[in-house]
């Protein structure tokens, strides 16, 4: 009896909802990744694949699925800044590619 | 999606360090080197005159038709019945037709607008900008009380198709004016050039000088050299008309970039570069690529 009783407060806890992605957290992964995606525009510098990854964050979000619309918005969060760091690396070297 | 993107990720990061590499293996070069867009000229043209030496000087204009005897051989017979033909129509209608003050395009334009076109991208001191011939046909519009076009496609390819025609024949001659804002113009215009872009990290000069006659994927790759001399072009994949911005943004897209603003200064200048590049060669647009 004992045993089952702990059986079924372990079960409880792991299906707790505070495990779970919550959607504020979602909320708040979006906007890091639209204000680092508004940067890279603003340098000129952002990618059509880190939109495609925003836009999937958003439909995530609208749907429910709060741990996918985290994952894509880190996606788009992760692209956003390595294309502003692509411009600045560019600034630094373009030179070098030029045909002399 | 993610999965691959994530991946493409750990490949530009590894590039970005190989990058990084070479440029601390490369000897160091003052970031205020002269700006010499002449000696520029003659280094370009002269890789080019000696990457394909089989091609005329003055077929450059013609692009991968110039250098891939199977596209020119197709290229030929697509010119029985060229594709553009229905937009010079448009384009001449429009040019005769007076704005609503009574004035025409050619009131805006030297001789009338007749034989200009390899005259464009210039150097507008007023503004310390780059105008396009699209720049230059918007400007007209406004400054006569009109709305001004889409500087990509429709009537506004169709009106730079009349002015190509009426410069067949004759050699850029881009001027680059004793004014540093315009030798600034001149040198961004390089830098977009000589940048990677996008996602696939990859720069104008990437597909256009050293792969040019190179095949990517179904496509020819056209020289650097003669580039815009055939503006604006029907483009089968587009089913349309399109400028040389529209060209250009095409390409950012094709590295994933998201395009700028068709009438970016960017834009503006890497267009000013290239035409410049192409002082000497004849203007054939307007021209149709696949």
């Amino acid at each position: 009896m004992i045993r089952a009783i702990f059986f079924a407060a372990g079960l409880a806890i792991l299906s707790l909802p505070a495990l779970a992605a919550t959607q504020a957290e979602a909320e708040a992964a979006i906007a890091a990744a639209q204000a680092a995606e508004s940067a890279a525009v603003a340098a000129k510098a952002a990618w059509t694949t880190t939109e495609t990854a925003l836009t999937q964050a958003r439909k995530a979000l609208a749907d429910g699925k709060w741990d996918e619309a985290i994952a894509a918005a880190n996606e788009a969060l992760a692209q956003a800044k390595l294309s502003v760091e692509q411009a600045n690396e560019q600034k630094a070297s373009w030179r070098n590619a030029v045909f002399r | 999606m993610i999965k691959s993107s994530l991946r493409d990720r750990f490949a530009l990061a590894r590039n970005v360090a190989c990058a990084l590499l070479l440029l601390a293996a490369a000897p160091a070069k003052a970031a205020d080197e002269k700006i010499d867009p002449e000696a520029d000229r003659r280094a370009l043209q002269a890789f080019f005159f000696a990457k394909f030496p089989n091609v005329a000087k003055d077929d450059f204009g013609n692009g991968p038709y110039a250098v891939n005897a199977e596209m020119r051989k197709q290229w030929k017979e697509i010119m029985e019945f060229p594709p553009y033909e229905l937009a010079l129509d448009e384009g001449h209608a429009e040019w005769e037709k007076p704005f609503a003050n009574g004035k025409h395009y050619a009131d805006c334009f030297d001789n009338k607008g007749e034989g200009v076109r390899q005259t464009y991208p210039r150097f507008i001191a007023e503004t310390g900008q780059v105008e396009t011939l699209e720049g230059a046909i918007n400007r007209c519009r406004v400054e006569n009380g009109e709305k001004p076009l889409d500087p990509m496609t429709g009537v506004m390819a169709s009106l730079a198709a009349v002015m190509s025609e009426s410069s067949r024949g004759k050699p850029f001659a881009i001027a680059i004016p004793d004014d540093p804002r315009a030798l600034a113009a001149y040198e961004r215009g390089k830098e977009f050039f000589y940048s990677r872009k996008g996602q696939l990290g990859v720069s104008c000069a990437s597909c256009h000088m050293s792969p040019a006659g190179e095949r990517m994927r179904g496509d020819i790759l056209a020289p650097a050299l003669g580039i815009l001399a055939a503006m604006p072009i029907y483009r089968s994949d587009w089913g349309s008309m399109g400028t040389s911005i529209r060209r250009i943004s095409t390409c950012s897209s094709q590295t994933r970039a998201v395009p700028l603003k068709p009438d970016d200064e960017d834009y503006r200048n890497v267009e000013y570069f290239l035409s410049y590049m192409s002082n000497g060669i004849p203007i054939v647009g307007p021209g149709t690529r696949p």
